[in-house]
């Protein structure tokens, strides 16, 4: 994989050198990210544990079927996969940043910035109008004999069994679901949600210094490389958010 | 290239320039590829009528591809597979303690559905029990 630093005469740990041929600051980035992989992977198989837990699990292709301006039309899959791959897409106009910022390139680096940025800021207002559709939508589930109309929130979650039919004149009418769900869902694509949020911050401060030359008065684009890894790193963890209260 | 000020860092990324695109732009139809089938899979399980245990298979191909974007995403986009073998090593075997985490916890989620089904069908009631028990109106099966 490495190219010629792995010959057998180079002495790695007889001073001189950086520890694995990198810079500090990377290898450290490097290192928070498997921190914060872990943190993630607890919070994702906690949410496993307690649905596997559960008799009831709502299915997330009644819960995620709505798509923006489509009013109520029923599109499963289909507005996190429009998310899915904006963010997918961000991630490849950040490696593009990466590699203009190799070649010092500051015009390349200053243009895919840019896009990388419109990239988070739209995945932000896809997850800012989930959430809403969810909140404040109205769904009629019968709560101690009575019919309400509750939306799915961390306290509530209108998503269980169905009813009895004869509870409701036979009408399908379904019950409360459990309300881990809400609180999981609500909870760790809100924590993901805020990491994007802060790359994209991180991004427009690394468009600025970009635009300012600094790092063209430094003579290298090393920071570009690292608020990358960051990015790429929230890409991965949607990856599996994505995969776990989505499709599986 | 860029390592203007550093002599302690020898480490060169991608030295050609064009050959490098031309991996990102195989990497990202790889990537949408490999997603456009999750969701084909995903949206069959929903359409059409099929076995719990096939769908139980389909969904741990679904997991295996989701592995396989997450080792494209680092091991090309995030230049870890350009790094050198032991810095590689010092991220992926400590991720190996996830094989543990995720078999374990979920071990122990189905183990406790399981005790509380088992446990709603006896008949014993639960102020019966030692003095340590919960109050009964904790209890709801």
């Amino acid at each position: 994989m490495a190219t010629a630093q792995t010959q057998m005469q180079t002495k790695w740990w007889s001073g001189g050198k950086s520890p694995f041929n990198v810079e500090y600051g990377k290898l450290m980035m490097w290192y928070f990210l498997m921190s914060d992989a872990f943190t993630f992977g607890a919070f994702l198989i906690s949410y496993g544990t307690i649905r596997f837990s559960q008799n009831y699990w709502p299915d997330p292709n009644q819960v995620f079927n709505a798509f923006p301006l489509a009013g109520h039309a029923n599109l499963p899959l289909a507005f996190v996969s429009l998310m899915t791959f904006i963010l997918i897409v961000s991630s490849v106009t950040m490696v593009l940043a990466v590699h203009a910022g190799h070649k010092n390139d500051k015009q390349g680096v200053i243009k895919w910035m840019i896009w990388t940025v419109i990239g988070g800021i739209a995945f932000l207002s896809c997850q800012a109008w989930e959430w809403a559709h969810l909140i404040t939508g109205e769904h009629a589930v019968l709560i101690n004999g009575e019919l309400t109309n509750i939306g799915t929130t961390v306290t509530k979650n209108p998503w269980g069994p169905a009813a009895d039919l004869a509870s409701h004149e036979g009408h399908h009418v379904g019950t409360p679901g459990p309300v881990a769900f809400g609180g999981y869902f609500f909870g760790i694509t809100g924590f993901h949600g805020f990491h994007v949020l802060s790359g994209v911050v991180i991004n427009i401060v690394m468009l600025i210094m970009a635009i300012n030359g600094t790092f063209e008065r430094k003579g290298h684009y090393w920071m570009i490389e690292k608020a990358g890894l960051y990015w790429h790193f929230v890409d991965l963890v949607w990856v599996f958010v994505f995969l776990c209260f989505y499709l599986i | 290239m860029e390592h203007t000020n550093n002599s302690e860092i020898t480490f060169h990324h991608e030295a050609g320039g064009d050959e490098f695109i031309k991996k990102v732009i195989k990497t990202t139809i790889l990537l949408s590829v490999i997603t456009i089938i999750e969701l084909g899979l995903g949206l069959a399980m929903y359409a059409f009528p099929m076995a719990e245990t096939f769908k139980l298979f389909l969904k741990g191909v679904i997991v295996i591809l989701s592995l396989a974007k997450a080792f494209y995403i680092v091991g090309i986009f995030m230049h870890l597979g350009d790094e050198l073998k032991n810095l590689i090593m010092t991220i992926c075997v400590p991720l190996v303690l996830f094989v543990w985490f995720i078999a374990a916890f979920l071990m122990d989620g189905n183990s406790w559905k399981n005790l509380r089904n088992s446990r709603g069908k006896s008949i014993v009631p639960v102020e019966q029990t030692a003095p340590a028990a919960q109050p009964a109106s904790a209890e709801k099966h």
